[in-house]
């Protein structure tokens, strides 16, 4: 049973609809969108579903996930922290901003906080380079851009997002170095 | 300042808004042309006009229309909405808040070569903004605005979305259209060409988002007035993305030959600290790296002056450099950036970026021999005019010039 095609048939037909009828391949990428929004990453059973839904071989499905970057095949942290340290960022301060969080956050660029929170990664230029430092957040398939960023700004965002979706305090090495900003709102 | 044409959100607030966009006569354009104008009449229009692909090549838009055969159909329009120069962030303004200027644009591009069917590929970061596509193209078809017999007459239009997931190749435009149809985005090779063989396998236009918004003001206030800003062979407004070491970094919509000064003193309000510049990238990442003399800070942005001085210009995303920041670094980084974004399909781009990321990195990290100088140089040189697509040969343009111009950083950098 192809519990994709069951959960959304009618979002699956729209995907299709956008397609010339022999051209169902081109409805891997929404798909394997749909996929993710679902668990957060691409899993086995998923990449089958969407092989057998556009008529190509589960090989090539995972071919496409392991091309594109925003495409994952293991869950990690809730939320993927993207930040930018392209060119125009690094100009801005965007490289000593990643270092100073990852330090207070006490992981490393690709590492995931050990609650599974936070997965860090660092990404390359996301069009938005006169707002450096910025990071976007990736969670489940959703892309949230926070831009301006500061180190303290971010832990504040990042506490409000513990409570929300694990229900536990943020982690953090050193707390009491990590002042909430002038006007930032949090407890 | 000149009249703001594409960055018209900035001076009518909630443009982004179709009530909003409607009442300052948006769409009166769409309804005008599909109701009483030939197809070929908004083809002429928009050659007459030298409007230039906003995309990079800055190939005129009329010409690329004309290449498609009036004996293959159905025709395709696709959007490029994959912006990802580093750099470059017009389009995304665009896309947010001045969204149906765009998708004007895109119909009527789509009228002039009778497609019945467009697609916008955003970038994968773009998820939110296709999400509101979506909600907007809907809106558009509720309201008879796209959909089928338009107006009455026998021309119907159907507008999707097609969203990305993470690949600066996607941008370049067979490998973007090997992505809608559902593989790998990597280049096809051309001959056949998009126009003939595109999309599908069909004759498909090709357009970069800034360049679809030119058109509804090209149809509506004609080819004169759009003539009337720019320069002979670079008419128009464009919006130069200015980032880097400058006080006030952001989009500027400029005429084209509006000079690098003005962009970054005037509009960008000089640089940090007032520190002395001391190069441009005038093309973001891609970019050749310019030293930034009076003569450079006094030529005109359009396409034959910037050329002239060693880059092109590219989508306009002008990356100011000053006299804190190392060249060696930025060059770390421009390697690196290729090295990950290239599709591997050609080994000289795969093998190449992979090496000058390596050396670069011993040069940076203070390990490097003076040797190390020359091999970066020599993997650059051997790399050009060898790469199958343009991404390898953008990816040594920084490591050369900033070689050629800038070595005494590199040296600093050696192993003492
Ligand atoms: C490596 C590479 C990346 C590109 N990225 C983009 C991009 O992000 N957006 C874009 O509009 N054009 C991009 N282009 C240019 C497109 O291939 C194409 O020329 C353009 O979309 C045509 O539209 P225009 O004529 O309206 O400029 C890229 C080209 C190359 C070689
Ligand atoms: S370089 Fe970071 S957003 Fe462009």
């Amino acid at each position: 049973m192809n519990q994709l095609l069951k959960k959304f048939p009618e979002e699956i037909n729209r995907i299709l609809a956008r397609y010339p009828i022999d051209r169902k391949q081109a409805a891997v990428m929404p798909l394997l969108h749909l996929a993710q929004g679902e668990e957060g990453f691409v899993s086995r059973t998923a990449l089958q579903e969407i092989a057998e839904i556009t008529g190509i071989s589960t090989t090539e499905v995972a071919s496409v996930v392991g091309f594109y970057t925003l495409f994952h095949d293991a869950p990690e942290g809730k939320i993927r922290l993207q930040v930018c340290t392209d060119v125009a960022c690094d100009l801005r301060g965007a490289t000593e901003y990643l270092t100073e969080l990852c330090e207070k956050l006490g992981i490393k660029p690709g590492e995931t906080s050990t609650d599974g929170l936070i997965t860090i990664e660092e990404v390359k230029c996301l069009a938005a380079c006169d707002k450096a430092p910025l990071f976007q957040a990736q969670i489940g398939d959703e892309v949230d851009y926070h831009e301006n960023q500061t180190p303290a700004r971010t832990i504040d965002w990042l506490r409000s997002m513990s409570a929300a979706l694990i229900g536990t305090p943020l982690k953090t090495i050193s707390l009491e170095e990590t002042k909430p900003e002038e006007g930032g709102s949090h407890e | 300042m000149s009249e703001l044409i594409l960055l018209r959100h900035r001076e009518v607030a909630g443009l982004n808004q179709l009530k909003t966009y409607i009442a300052d006569g948006g769409f009166e354009t769409w309804k005008k042309v599909v109701t009483s104008r030939k197809p070929e009449e908004v083809l002429n229009d928009v050659k007459a006009s030298g409007l230039r692909g906003r995309g990079g090549a800055g190939f005129p838009t009329g010409v690329k229309w004309s290449f498609l055969p009036n004996n293959i159909w159905p025709h395709y329009v696709v959007a490029n909405s994959d912006e990802s120069e580093p750099g470059t962030f017009k389009d995304r303004e665009l896309l947010e808040f001045n969204p149906y200027l765009f998708i004007e644009g895109l119909m009527l591009t789509s009228f002039a070569v009778q497609a019945n069917d467009a697609y916008i590929y955003f970038r994968g970061e773009f998820s939110q903004i296709a999400k509101k596509f979506d909600e907007r193209l809907a809106e558009l078809t509720a309201k008879g605005l796209l959909g089928d017999a338009l107006f009455g007459t026998n021309y119907s239009l159907r507008i999707h979305t097609h969203l990305g997931a993470g690949a600066y190749i996607c941008g370049e435009e067979t490998a973007l259209l090997e992505s809608i149809e559902g593989r790998l985005g990597q280049p096809r090779l051309r001959p056949p060409f998009p126009a003939v063989a595109g999309l599908f396998d069909k004759p498909t236009v090709i357009n970069n988002v800034e360049t679809l918004a030119n058109i509804p003001y090209i149809m509506e206030k004609g080819v004169d007035a759009f003539r009337k800003n720019g320069t002979e062979k670079s008419p128009g407004t464009k919006i130069f993305s200015l980032s880097g070491r400058v006080k006030k970094p952001g989009n500027y919509e400029l005429p084209l030959g509006t000079t690098f000064r003005e962009l970054i003193f005037k509009h960008g309000e000089g640089i940090i600290n007032d520190a002395k510049v001391k190069a441009i990238m005038p093309a973001g990442a891609s970019s050749t790296l310019i030293p930034a003399t009076d003569a450079a800070l006094d030529t005109p942005m359009d396409y034959e002056s910037t050329t002239a001085i060693g880059s092109p210009l590219g989508s306009a995303s002008v990356m100011v450099l000053d006299e804190t920041v190392n060249i060696s670094r930025v060059i770390n980084n421009t390697v690196h950036f290729f090295s990950h974004e290239s599709c591997g399909k050609c080994t000289p781009c795969r093998e190449g970026n992979f090496w000058m990321s390596h050396i670069s990195d011993r040069i940076e990290s203070g390990k490097g021999k003076k040797d190390d100088i020359e091999l970066l140089n020599s993997v650059a040189t051997q790399m050009q005019n060898k790469c199958f697509c343009a991404l390898g040969e953008f990816s040594t343009m920084a490591v050369v010039s900033g070689l050629q111009h800038f070595r005494a950083d590199f040296e600093a950098r050696l192993e003492s």
